[in-house]
């Protein structure tokens, strides 16, 4: 394990808002390869801390540093620059274009050709952009209009986007949200996959204790603000503070998880 | 001493009329979140209806009671069109809410016109407020303190009704979130109406008031939707505060920077708002808007370049249009260059508005700055054609480049605005440096040299320059930067998080607008053969919007047609009328009305529909989903 680069650091991270405490010198790393989960109940600081993550907001304290260069305060385009990819709780493309144009743009960007005012984008690194869709199994649309496709489609060409820079890092923020049971299920598998072929690193929030319990390796539960407990599904789901913070509802997860194991 | 505390004074009783406009406007907007355009035009109204009410029923009573009445009677008009016309668009982008209102003041000002003549109208002075007061040797007209404590009163009048009634509460309720009101089940659409009739009453009121300090006339309305604009912009739209210390604070600085710069003083306040908006980009007492919601009704059909056989068409149809000087007579040549210069400045604000999603309200100051560049080339300098056509553009690109710097910080309604403010700017300059410009007389004798002079001649050079400069527009819109372009328009979230810095791809593209702008400008000069501060002009400006939205704003160059249709028609209309303004404007209101989508938009919606109709059998593609889904 040891041998398997940091690949984001996140040291004392802090955020106060008039005197409200949003996120306390909050730190943890990240692995190549490993996948992440930052849980919590609402107003936990979880969005807080994904948002300075990402660029959208600026720590009052802390240090950021992604595979060793510091990206706090950095704008998320800089970032980006820096090999973080991210998806957003509401995926954002771009609805006027086509499928591979949106996954296109991205490219565009990442081969530094966004103030290219003359050559075709139509012939702009159109097989990278079709292999880029095939991995997220939508390669069959790739000449749809985006602004047609179901959401969880929506979502997978979301994932295409972000990994047009090849990044290191994917940010996740609640990637499972307004999707149906069995969409989430194949959307986290497939980025687990991913994120394994190329040891990326995943670090993601989610509402949805069952994508978060079979899919996270590691586990960062945040309550007003702090650090509560860190581990292992198993670990987290064992720790008493959690199951309290959770009301108890770590018990049906167990029970549920139990169930579906011996049917 | 004295002097500049009587300065300050004048400035104050400014302040009143101009915080009774600019209250107004913020609260419609607040409710209705419609930028109300037609906001000067009800202004002008109360000044002229009040006009006729007090020389009408003399005394006291005849003339407060005409400038209540006068207010109210606006007001009453106001709700006339709020039912008639803004109940229909309150879902329509906001672009076309501005345009629409845009539409009414234009036909309000040629009405007035018809109804109290050209000429201005000078008022009567108020009863009771004849006399001046005698401040340490300096004069204060009485009228002047009435003011000053009006416009606190009103203040507070506003204040209460919205602090201490129910309505009031509703309002507030509503500003912050309509949704919600309407799902408490409060009658949205009576609502509505009554806060667009108090913000009208009080533009009238506004404007009825002003009839003992100013002469009434039929440009009013212009010159005080910029200022209020300014007010509200700086103020935060939507705050009632705001415009307050907004009013005053413009009021001052109009006061005290005639004393300083006489000739440029309205830069001064134009600098102070950009300050403010770079700074607070919401205003100084407004809140920051959550973004906009994404525009419903927007087409989702992804642009494609022009297949082979449409791009032989097209170089049919230029070949023909490059025949007509063997067919027609010098008349209808310097139409037909008229309209190809039309054609440039028309797609250049085109690339603009439907690609970067930046809808300029001021896109003639760089037509204006292309054309001055030229003519003060070729007078001043002595260059010859060639070399003017090339630099004078330049102007427009530099111009832009300043403006455009600070606009791209904004979006929307307030872009809209700033764009507009900047082309008032420049088009005060143009008006008032009368050493360099000419001002009003403009610069004459910008003739185009031998090789260019001959009208079909003159003609070929428009055409070939609107063709190329179609042709560029296209390759940029197809283009990394137009992906990047249309990218930070679509989801400025995404974009950014995908490394693109859309400040600066906007900024950018707002440059190459400018610049194809100047260029038609540039032509324009040489055609007519001289240049006026109207070439800079909010009229302008809206001819070139107005071509944009005839043509279709989700198109890729629909401005084209737009352009040819509406400047054909403009030519035409202005040869058979003289109330061309209110032709135009009614028309304006129809498109916004009935076609949103202007011709080429409507032409493409048919188009494919009928291609989806003839393949209604389930796309090979949908089919194998749902076989592999099971």
């Amino acid at each position: 394990m040891s041998m398997v680069p940091t690949l984001l650091s996140v040291e004392g991270l802090t955020k106060s808002y008039g005197g409200v405490h949003a996120v306390r010198g909050v730190s943890f790393e990240l692995r190549a390869g490993e996948i992440l989960a930052l849980i919590g109940p609402n107003g936990a600081g979880k969005s807080t801390c994904f948002d300075m993550l990402n660029g959208q907001n600026i720590p009052d304290s802390g240090r950021i540093r992604v595979l060793g260069a510091e990206t706090t305060g950095k704008k998320p385009r800089a970032i980006w620059r820096m090999g973080v990819g991210r998806t957003f709780q509401i995926a954002a493309t771009f609805p006027t274009m086509t499928v591979r144009e949106n996954v296109q743009v991205a490219l565009v960007s990442h081969g530094a050709q966004l103030f290219n005012l003359w050559t075709s984008t139509a012939r702009h690194a159109r097989d990278e952009a079709g292999r880029l869709l095939d991995l997220v199994g939508m390669g069959a649309y790739a000449e749809r209009p985006c602004g047609e496709l179901a959401y969880g489609d929506v979502k997978r060409l979301e994932l295409a986007i972000a990994l047009a820079n090849q990044p290191k890092l994917l940010l996740m923020d609640e990637p499972t949200a307004g999707m149906a049971p069995r969409e989430r299920v194949e959307l986290m598998r497939l980025t687990a996959r991913i994120a394994r072929e190329q040891s990326i690193g995943v670090l993601f929030t989610e509402h949805d204790m069952d994508v978060v319990f079979e899919h996270a390796d590691r586990i960062l539960v945040l309550n007003r603000g702090s650090l509560i407990a860190e581990g292992s599904p198993e670990e987290v789901r064992g720790n008493a503070q959690v199951r309290a913070i959770y009301l108890g509802e770590g018990l049906l997860y167990d029970a549920r998880h139990r169930e579906g194991a011996s049917a | 001493m004295a002097f500049y505390i009587v300065q300050f004074l004048t400035g104050l009783a400014s302040a009143a009329s101009l915080f009774l406009v600019a209250s107004g406007l913020s609260i419609i907007f607040g409710v209705t979140r419609i930028v109300n355009f037609a906001h000067g035009a009800f202004y002008m109204l109360g000044a002229y209806v009040a006009f006729t009410l007090t020389e009408r029923f003399s005394g006291a009573f005849g003339f407060w009671g005409g400038i209540l009445v006068a207010a109210l009677a606006v007001a009453a008009i106001g709700v006339l069109v709020e039912m008639v016309l803004l109940r229909r668009i309150y879902h329509s982008p906001e672009l076309f809410q501005l345009l629409a209102t845009f539409g009414l003041t234009l036909m309000v000002e040629d009405l007035v016109v018809l109804i109290w003549g050209p000429d201005d109208l000078v008022g009567r002075r108020a009863p009771g407020f004849k006399g001046a007061i005698d401040f340490f040797g300096q004069n204060i007209p009485s009228y002047d303190l009435f003011l000053i404590v009006l416009g606190p009163v009103v203040l507070g009048v506003l204040w209460l009704l919205f602090q201490r009634t129910r309505w009031g509460v509703l309002v507030r309720a509503a500003t912050q979130d309509r949704d919600m009101v309407a799902a408490l089940g409060v009658n949205q659409k009576w609502l509505f109406t009554s806060v667009f009739a108090l913000g009208v009453f009080l533009a009238a009121l506004g404007g009825a008031l002003q009839i003992p300090r100013d002469a009434v006339n039929h440009a009013m309305d212009l010159r005080v939707i910029v200022e209020v604009f300014v007010v509200v912009v700086i103020g935060g739209l939507g705050s009632i505060i705001g415009a307050f210390v907004a009013a005053v604070l413009v009021s001052e600085l109009n006061a005290f920077g005639i004393l300083i710069f006489p000739k440029i003083s309205i830069i001064l306040v134009f600098l102070v708002m950009a300050v403010v908006l770079i700074v607070r980009p919401w205003g100084l007492f407004g809140k920051p808007e959550a973004p906009a919601r994404r525009t419903p009704g927007l087409t989702v059909n992804p642009w494609r370049p022009l297949t082979v056989n449409e791009r032989l068409a097209a170089i049919a149809v230029l070949v023909v249009a490059a025949a007509l000087p063997f067919v027609a007579g010098n008349y209808l040549l310097t139409v037909g260059s008229e309209i190809a210069i039309f054609v440039i400045f028309a797609v250049s604000l085109h690339f603009l508005m439907s690609v970067g999603g930046l809808a300029s309200f001021g896109h003639a100051a760089y037509f204006g700055l292309g054309a001055y560049g030229v003519a003060l080339l070729a007078k001043m300098v002595g260059l010859p054609m060639i070399a003017c056509l090339l630099l004078g553009p330049l102007l427009g690109l530099m111009g832009a480049a300043v403006f455009g710097f600070f606009a791209v910080q904004l979006s929307g309604v307030y872009f809209a605005m700033l764009t507009l403010a900047f082309a008032q700017i420049v088009w005060s300059i143009a008006f008032q440096w009368v050493s360099v410009t000419g001002g009003d007389n403009g610069i004459l004798g910008v003739w185009p040299e031998k090789w260019a002079a001959s009208p079909s001649h003159f003609y070929w050079l428009s055409l070939g320059i609107a063709a190329l400069a179609v042709v560029i527009l296209r390759i940029i819109v197809f283009s990394p930067f137009g992906f990047a372009l249309r990218a930070t328009r679509d989801s400025p979230l995404r974009s950014e998080a995908i490394g693109i810095n859309g400040k600066r791809i906007q900024w950018t593209a707002f440059v190459i607008a400018g610049t194809v702008a100047g260029l038609a400008g540039a032509l324009f000069a040489y055609l007519k053969g001289s240049v006026f501060p109207d070439n800079m002009g909010i009229s302008l400006s809206v001819d070139a919007l107005v071509m944009v939205l005839l043509g279709g704003v989700e198109t890729v160059s629909g401005a084209v047609v737009g352009a040819i249709v509406y400047k054909a028609l403009n030519i035409w209309l202005v040869s058979q009328t003289d109330l061309s303004k209110l032709v135009l404007g009614g028309f304006v209101v129809l498109i916004v009305v009935a076609f949103p989508k202007g011709i080429v938009g409507t032409l493409e919606a048919y188009m494919h529909r009928r291609r989806k109709s003839s393949s209604s059998a389930p796309s090979p593609l949908l089919t194998s989903r749902i076989e592999s889904a099971e």
